[in-house]
């Protein structure tokens, strides 16, 4: 008996051309539609068109594929057409092949208006209608919101009116957003509440672009994949973990959208603490997207800041200076900022993980701009030996075992442990142990948004944060926020540098210090 | 970089590595595979060099290249070493073997592979009788061959069928996927309904017609009609029958596919032959047994209208 696996959109029915077995099969989505709002934007530009394109590239987009674009702009399909192939010469990964875009340009519309408008929306319908029609997308189309979340409202109130938001059983509407989700717990549900009064939580599709990195989905390869891990992954072994996204970049350009956020909004609450939930969560029974999100909303749910806040955070604000070669600006000089703001550029907190496995370790989280270098990762530190049965002067070189998890650049694992210095003494020393993704498997990884949109297509949410997750993550953090809004102001620190001096001492009131990544 | 040992030995061969490791650090650790290439000296051989350099992007491996080199000779290997900028992100050694030497390539590669990782063996042009019990191919969890590069491609399909060994595939497999990829995401969607019949049209010297032939046998277990078009071209069409009507993908020009189904528009995809690169880096993807290609090689002789110019080379 053969194993056999249903088609993914056929309900049970049997794809007799489908195999578990053949995993060869490219997994091209079905006939589909994309449209995008906002797509003058930053994002769709640098991300999205060229994640398209590179889709296409692969082949891992349905023959007829349309891409709509919608913003006010009184722009012909063509300027849209010639928009995209600049931006995908500029940014796609893949070279530029001249069969493929003259595929993918053919199902490229354009509909200018403005959000309020309903001549637009019910033109946009007409739009979608059609292609469904020359192209066929069949009725299933995702809608992009690549735009500011005060715009999310009244766009899901016109794609529910003109009946676009509609679910039928033959074809599907999903939505994806973009953070922020929120500015806190309370923004966050009423943003929760906007969407899903138009589309069932089943059909919206957050992105948190670094769950689509390979780096972050080997995390959960490396802890459940193996057994070499398992025994030493909890409070026994584990002293600590420090969890660091750091920017060299300064805010030049989106000051705009940066005032009044900071760096916990825009960093912690998603990216940092979703990779906290992978590194501290159960294991999952399996792989399927419930069995994994159930587990992370498990652990998130444990999840709390430690007091006092006072000792325990740090946030601080870059100043001018060198970063690296290039001299730079601060904060308060950067063209758009408000001078008197105190918007915090670097943020540190620390959190527990109230369970069985994780009691009493305390975990870490920092991020800022301006930092020394641009750098991501997760260091699991480890206790030290209970004894060791060397001389004080033959392990004063010696520092802790650590797993670091460098998301990126230059992704991989290093294990730094002690070894013996060469010579007649007896004396111990770090050493590093690395594995590089780049050079163990493709060194042109497919980008996160590349997996993220092919997942939206199919309709596989298994890296996408649920609501519930969202609005967790918000109750871990508003404490801290709170806090912070209550009393003081953020603690200079020249860029370039490691942040702020209340950050080392958060870490060192502890015993401890952070990892220079 | 490229380093060459004239007249060597194995033994060398291994120490040279090693001191361009500790010289340059140019050669890494982080290979996944041994990648042995075998073929004749000559302009083959450094096209298959350049696929599996290209290859080696995604997966780093060394890459031992068997060149066999003139038989009438005094037994001597000659030795290259390209590391960096002239390797990809691989290791290439070429070993040119002449003389008794030269059919001993599985003696020579032994002491050149690397520890503990899976072994692969590609013979991008002639390939042995069976691959698998070939000295070679014995070392190699995979062993990769072209049919289209065969003399007779539809009788050495054949013979591979009858001594199929896990482990084996065919690069005219491989140039199948995105046809086989496109046709069942034709039947992901409704009308879930089944197929009556198959039709696989293309040049009479096509290996990978034959196995989209086999393949649509073995899943649809329906009649499945391989039709001969002229030769070169590879395939040039395939229809589903269903009772709604047919599901059609056609390439006429070689380089564009058109999709046609029952009540939806004409849809155009990109369909060019793929090249050698990528059809290699598909194969390193994955190392166990492909049970589906081996289903469809077993899923031949069950196809219509085989065999009668599949015996005969029919490429201009
Ligand atoms: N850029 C990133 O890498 C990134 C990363 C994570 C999340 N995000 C999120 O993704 C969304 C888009 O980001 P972005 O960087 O692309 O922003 P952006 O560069 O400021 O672009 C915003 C887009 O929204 C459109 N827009 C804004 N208000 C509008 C209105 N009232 N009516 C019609 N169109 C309007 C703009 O059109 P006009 O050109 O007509 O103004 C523009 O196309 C935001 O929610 C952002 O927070 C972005």
């Amino acid at each position: 008996m053969t194993r056999r696996e249903p088609g993914s959109a056929a309900g049970g029915r049997h794809n007799p051309l489908r195999d578990v077995r053949d995993k060869r099969l490219p997994r091209i989505a079905g006939p589909c539609g994309l449209t995008i709002f906002g797509v003058t934007g930053d994002l769709s530009r640098k991300k999205l068109m060229p994640a398209i394109y590179d889709l296409a590239n692969r082949g891992l987009l349905p023959p007829g594929f349309a891409v709509t674009g919608f913003a006010r702009r009184q722009w012909t399909h063509q300027d849209f057409g010639e928009m995209i192939r600049q931006a995908v010469t500029e940014h796609a990964r893949t070279p530029f092949r001249q069969v493929v875009w003259d595929r993918l340009v053919e199902g490229v519309r354009f509909v200018p208006g403005t959000f309020d408008d309903d001549e637009a929306f019910d033109n946009l319908a007409a739009t979608l209608a059609d292609l469904d029609r020359v192209r066929g997308t069949s009725g299933n189309h995702a809608f992009y919101l690549a735009i500011p979340p005060s715009a999310f409202p009244v766009v899901c109130k016109q794609l529910a009116r003109t009946g676009l938001a509609a679910q039928g059983d033959e074809y599907w509407r999903r939505v994806v957003i973009e953070k922020p989700f929120g500015h806190d717990l309370h923004s966050a549900r009423e943003l929760n509440q906007v969407v899903n009064d138009v589309f069932c939580e089943d059909s919206v599709f957050r992105i948190d672009h670094y769950l689509g990195k390979e780096t972050v989905q080997n995390i959960l390869a490396m802890r459940f994949a193996n057994q070499l891990f398992d025994p030493i992954w909890n409070s026994n072994y584990v002293d600590h973990v420090q969890i660091t996204m750091a920017e060299d970049i300064g805010l030049g350009g989106r000051a705009g959208y940066y005032d009044g956020i900071g760096a916990a909004r825009d960093v912690i609450q998603n990216h940092l603490l979703q990779l906290l939930a992978l590194t501290a969560m159960e294991d999952p029974v399996s792989f399927h997207p419930a069995a994994l999100r159930g587990e992370k909303v498990k652990v998130l749910s444990a999840t709390r800041p430690v007091g006092p806040l006072d000792e325990t955070t740090a946030r601080g604000q870059y100043t001018g200076g060198w970063q690296g070669s290039q001299q730079v600006v601060g904060l308060h000089e950067e063209a758009g900022f408000d001078p008197d703001s105190a918007t915090e550029t670097f943020a540190a907190i620390t959190l527990e993980v109230g369970t069985r496995r994780w009691g009493g370790v305390p975990f870490f989280l920092r991020t800022g701009k301006r930092l020394g270098r641009r750098v991501t990762e997760i260091a699991v530190v480890f206790t030290r030996a209970p004894h060791l049965p060397f001389d004080d002067t033959m392990t004063e070189e010696l520092g802790r075992n650590a797993l670091v998890i460098r998301v990126q650049p230059d992704e991989g694992v290093t294990i730094r442990f002690g070894s013996k210095v060469p010579g007649t003494a007896m004396e111990v020393r770090d050493v590093t142990m690395d594995f590089n993704y780049g050079t163990s498997f493709t060194e042109t990884s497919p980008d996160a948004y590349e997996r993220l949109l092919l997942d939206v297509l199919h309709g596989e949410p298994s890296l996408f944060p649920v609501g519930q997750e969202v609005e967790l993550s918000w109750q871990i953090l508003d404490p801290v926020l709170a806090h912070w809004a209550a009393a003081g102001t953020p603690e200079p620190y020249p860029a370039g540098s490691w942040g702020p001096e209340s950050a080392d001492s958060m870490i060192a009131r502890t015993g401890r210090v952070w990892r220079r990544p | 970089m490229i380093v060459d040992l004239p007249s060597t030995s194995t033994a060398s061969v291994n120490r040279a590595l090693v001191e361009l490791r500790e010289r340059g650090g140019a050669v890494a650790l982080g290979r996944v595979l041994t990648l042995i290439i075998v073929t004749d000296d000559g302009e083959q051989a450094e096209n298959a060099i350049e696929a599996a350099n290209a290859a080696s992007h995604e997966h780093p491996c060394r890459v031992l290249v068997l060149a066999r080199g003139a038989k009438r000779a005094a037994a001597r290997l000659d030795a290259q070493i390209r590391v960096g900028g002239d390797a990809g992100a691989s290791e290439v050694l070429v070993l040119r073997m002449y003389g008794p030497l030269a059919d001993q390539g599985a003696s020579v590669v032994v002491p050149l592979l690397l520890p503990d990782a899976p072994v692969v063996a590609w013979w991008p042009g002639a390939a042995p009788k069976v691959p698998a019990d070939d000295p070679v191919g014995r070392l190699a969890q995979r062993r990769i061959t072209d049919a289209a590069a065969q003399r007779n491609p539809g009788r050495s399909l054949d013979a591979t069928r009858r001594c199929y060994a896990d482990g084996d595939t065919d690069l005219a497999w491989t140039r199948l996927t995105l046809w086989r990829g496109l046709l069942a995401a034709a039947l992901d969607h409704p009308p879930h309904e089944d197929v009556d019949a198959a039709e696989v049209t293309g040049a009479g010297d096509s290996p990978s017609t034959e196995l989209l032939a086999g393949w649509l046998r073995s899943c649809l277990n329906t009649r499945v009609r391989r039709v001969h078009a002229g030769a070169g071209g590879g395939i040039s069409s395939v229809v589903l029958e269903r009772p709604s009507g047919p599901v059609k993908l056609v390439r006429p020009d070689g380089r564009l596919g058109v999709l046609s189904q029952p009540g939806q528009p004409d849809r155009t995809v990109p369909l060019a032959r793929r090249p050698v690169r990528d059809c290699l880096a598909e194969e390193l993807r994955r190392l166990d047994p492909d049970e589906i290609y081996e289903a469809a090689l077993h899923a031949l002789p069950a196809v219509i209208g085989r065999g009668s110019t599949s015996g005969r080379k029919a490429r201009s």
